[in-house]
């Protein structure tokens, strides 16, 4: 079993307060390698810690970013944190291929349904008319765009449907890994080796808050 | 009356900035005018003695300006240093100089008298040159301070003990003059007490500047002649007639009109004393001069060293207090002049010792170079120090430099902007002087040192006192003097901040909020709060508590109003504190739910 271990920028202001979010985030953060990144977490004054951000994402060879769109984009912090993080030097320019050849997979939650993102619908436009600027944006710094995962209408989704979605990602992740995409755990069976799940500091973990060093 | 002024201007303003032009410093500068247009140089002055009389009333003022500075309570704290150095000082110095002298052919009770006048220095040489040098702050001033202050104490039981040891032994110390002395320092105190501020602020009221200054010079030079009545040195005098004064309110406009005569009156002096300097008897005995002054020097400086190492002054600044007051002072010529007329010191020797005591006082200035350049080439270190001291130009003065100062301080120095600094603690100005800082020592209240740190050309004053009534008078001051220096201001608490929010002070912060709130913010977090929450909760109180505090400047500054709210302060908190719930749950309560977060922002999701 190969494994691409996965770096997950998670960016929610309130997770605790999130419905999809926070089930998204919970069907995978036991997948082997991947250790998230909750950015409100570690940086609630926008003091992003560029160094720990660039040793995370090159320790990385899959690059996720989660989040609920906000305003047809991503919310601020998570803005700041490609300001301040893929900086020339780092994610461009001569010298700057730490991302160069990493893969970049997109997960994002909107309020709206399928339906609101046809030009009839309440934003007029479909939704990859705005997937451009995150896409660019991974693209510019050398990464592969995998195919986003879109879940609308996150909020009022239903609870099996937000199941199902949450086992999409899952599978998503895994493969990305590099491993076989696995139905999710049942009760007895192989749990994942709980060694190999990332404790970096600010690791998302449901109902605590983390601690930053 | 008018030429001999007219020479003593020219001379000084021709001498002084030659001598410091080459870095030898004012003293020797005014001691050069002083030999040149004196009786034995150019002769267009005469009786250096009365010059030197009147002069002395520079010493005077410079003693009252010294005391002003020291408040009763911080003169108290300083008693080891002066009673306990001091008399360490006075005896480890005379004892060997005494000894040199009996070797000189000298009776005992004339080798008694050379060796103790001899131990005093010269607080007006060893004050100016530590006044021009910034070293009063640094500890080895602080200490040379002291044992200056001693011997200006010890000088008047000397100048009693002189009549007793002459030939012709007059009457001592009766009980009729130690009355005097005691009467004399009593109302003093009491003058200095209870009289001078109800005279001042009646004639400050009068807004006549020049009665005020008057007033000053007749109060001080009254004090020094009501001491001197009573046989007591007229500095000593004016010392306690200044730090009687320290804590009044005039004490800034006392300085400051003392200042110019306080200065012009040092440089006669010096002048005086080169006058004074006999070349006629230098000429007849120079080699018994030579052996005179340098034992003299070579006996003093090194017992000044031992005197410095047993009061714990620091290895590298022993010889450095040596160098400062290895000369000899003014009392010794008062103490020579008794000893002639008491017949105690046999033949030219009173006018070999005065020699001798004018000689060094212009081998101070002589010395300290000569200690310097030792001292350059022993600590290379330290030697680029100075230098960048000299041009600093800074564009911020912080004033205040304890525990809140130095944070900000520290964050511009790590901003590569250079602040000045005005403290009153010697051991931190110490430090940051390494540091490249430029470092004015005292009460930045004060106008002239507000200058001397460059408040005209700054462009900011990072006012960081903490005691709030010190730190009004500056804004006061810098309001009334400096108008176009900005303030950014430490407030103590909201009371502080109302007062300088009323001078009109937009940047103020309390000195405590902010560290208060990230506690707060952190409590949150250990509850369970999410950070970024926590944060939010913070910063959406501190706007609240802000407004709070804005909305009530308006009634603050209406009197009637204010007493009203210092009475039900215990009131008002209460209804903040529900105040500050409403607010607080307005905003996160059901207020960030789902249904209003999608109101604000469509493309959302939870």
């Amino acid at each position: 079993m190969s494994d691409a271990s996965v770096v997950l920028i998670f960016a929610h202001p309130y997770p605790d307060r999130s419905i999809a979010s926070r089930k998204l985030l919970e069907a995978v953060e036991d997948v082997e390698g991947v250790a998230v990144r909750s950015l409100y977490d570690l940086y609630p004054t926008f003091d992003i810690d560029v160094p720990a951000e660039q040793a995370a994402l090159r320790a990385a060879q899959v690059v996720v970013l989660q989040h609920p769109m906000y305003w047809y984009s991503v919310p601020s912090l998570l803005k700041h944190w490609f300001d301040k993080v893929l900086i020339r030097g780092f994610a461009y320019g001569p010298t700057g291929k730490a991302l160069w050849g990493k893969r970049c997979q997109w997960v994002v939650t909107t309020g709206g349904d399928e339906q609101a993102f046809e030009p009839q619908g309440m934003h007029n436009r479909p939704f990859s008319d705005f997937v451009p600027v995150v896409e660019q944006t991974a693209r510019f710094c050398g990464m592969h765009w995998e195919d986003p995962l879109v879940v609308y209408g996150a909020h009022r989704l239903p609870e099996p449907e937000l199941a199902r979605a949450a086992g999409k990602y899952r599978d998503r992740l895994m493969t990305l890994a590099g491993q076989r995409p696995t139905p999710a755990r049942e009760p007895g069976g192989p749990a994942p080796s709980s060694a190999s799940v990332t404790t970096a500091t600010g690791r998302y973990r449901p109902g605590r808050a983390p601690v930053r060093s | 009356m008018l030429t001999s002024t007219i020479i003593y201007l020219a001379a000084a303003v021709i001498c002084v900035p030659l001598a410091k032009a080459l870095r030898l410093g004012s003293v020797l500068g005014y001691l050069a005018a002083g030999c040149i247009i004196g009786p034995f140089g150019l002769r267009v002055v005469s009786d250096p003695a009365a010059t030197l009389h009147f002069a002395e009333i520079g010493v005077v003022l410079m003693l009252f300006v010294i005391g002003l500075e020291l408040e009763l309570g911080h003169l108290w704290r300083l008693r080891r240093a002066v009673f306990g150095g001091g008399l360490v000082q006075l005896v480890v110095c005379a004892v060997p100089l005494g000894l040199g002298a009996l070797a000189l052919g000298l009776p005992w009770q004339a080798a008694l008298v050379a060796g103790l006048a001899l131990a005093l220095s010269s607080t007006a040489v060893s004050m100016q040159v530590m006044g021009e040098k910034n070293l009063l702050p640094t500890p080895v001033g602080r200490s040379a301070f002291a044992l200056l202050l001693f011997q200006d104490i010890a000088a008047i039981p000397l100048l009693a003990l002189v009549p007793f040891l002459g030939s012709e032994a007059t009457a001592g110390v009766s009980w009729a003059a130690l009355a005097r002395v005691f009467g004399t320092v009593l109302l003093v105190v009491l003058i200095g007490r209870f009289l001078t501020r109800p005279v001042l602020r009646l004639i400050a009221r009068t807004g006549q500047r020049e009665v005020f200054s008057a007033f000053t010079l007749l109060l001080v030079l009254g004090i020094a002649e009501l001491m001197a009545g009573a046989g007591i040195s007229m500095a000593l005098g004016a010392f306690l007639a200044g730090v009687l004064l320290a804590g009044s309110e005039y004490r800034h406009a006392l300085e400051t009109d003392i200042e110019p005569f306080r200065g012009l009156l040092m440089g006669l002096f010096f002048i005086a004393v080169g006058m004074s300097v006999d070349f006629g008897l230098l000429a007849r005995e120079p080699v018994n001069m030579a052996v005179i002054v340098l034992g003299f020097q070579l006996f003093k400086g090194l017992s000044l060293g031992a005197v410095a190492w047993a009061i714990g002054v620091s290895r590298q600044q022993r010889w450095l207090l040596s160098a400062l007051l290895a000369q000899g002072g003014e009392f010794a010529f008062v103490v020579f002049g008794v000893a002639r007329s008491a017949r105690l010191l046999p033949g030219d020797w009173d006018a070999r010792l005065t020699l001798a005591v004018a000689l060094s006082m212009a081998l101070t200035p002589v010395l300290l170079i000569l200690y310097e350049r030792w001292f350059e080439r022993c600590a290379p270190t330290n030697e680029r120090q100075p230098d960048e001291i000299v041009d600093a130009s800074a564009q911020v003065i912080i004033a205040g430099f304890g525990r809140f100062g130095q944070i900000v301080g520290r964050l511009l120095f790590a901003s590569g902007i250079k602040a000045t600094v005005l403290d009153h603690d010697p051991d931190r100005i110490e430090s940051l002087r390494k540091f490249g800082f430029e470092v004015h020592y005292g009460d930045a209240t004060r106008l002239d040192l507000l200058r001397a740190a460059g408040a005209e050309r700054a462009r900011l004053l990072v006012l960081a006192i903490d005691d709030p009534d010190t730190s009004m008078q500056l804004v006061e001051a810098v309001q009334e003097h400096f108008p176009k220096l900005a303030i950014v201001a430490r407030a103590r608490d909201v009371s502080h901040w109302q007062r300088l929010r009323s001078r009109g002070l937009r940047v103020v912060e309390r000195e405590t909020f902010e560290s208060a709130m990230l506690i707060g913010r952190k409590a949150l977090e250990v509850l369970g709060v999410r950070p970024y929450e926590a944060r939010e909760r913070a910063d959406l109180f501190r706007t609240h508590n802000v407004q709070t505090l804005e909305s009530m400047l308006s009634r603050w500054e209406n009197e009637a109003e204010r007493t009203n709210l210092a009475r039900s302060a215990r009131e008002q908190l209460e209804q903040q504190m529900r105040q500050d719930r409403a607010d607080v749950e307005r905003h996160t309560g059901r207020g960030w739910s789902a249904q209003e977060e999608d109101a604000r922002a469509p493309a959302t999701a939870k």
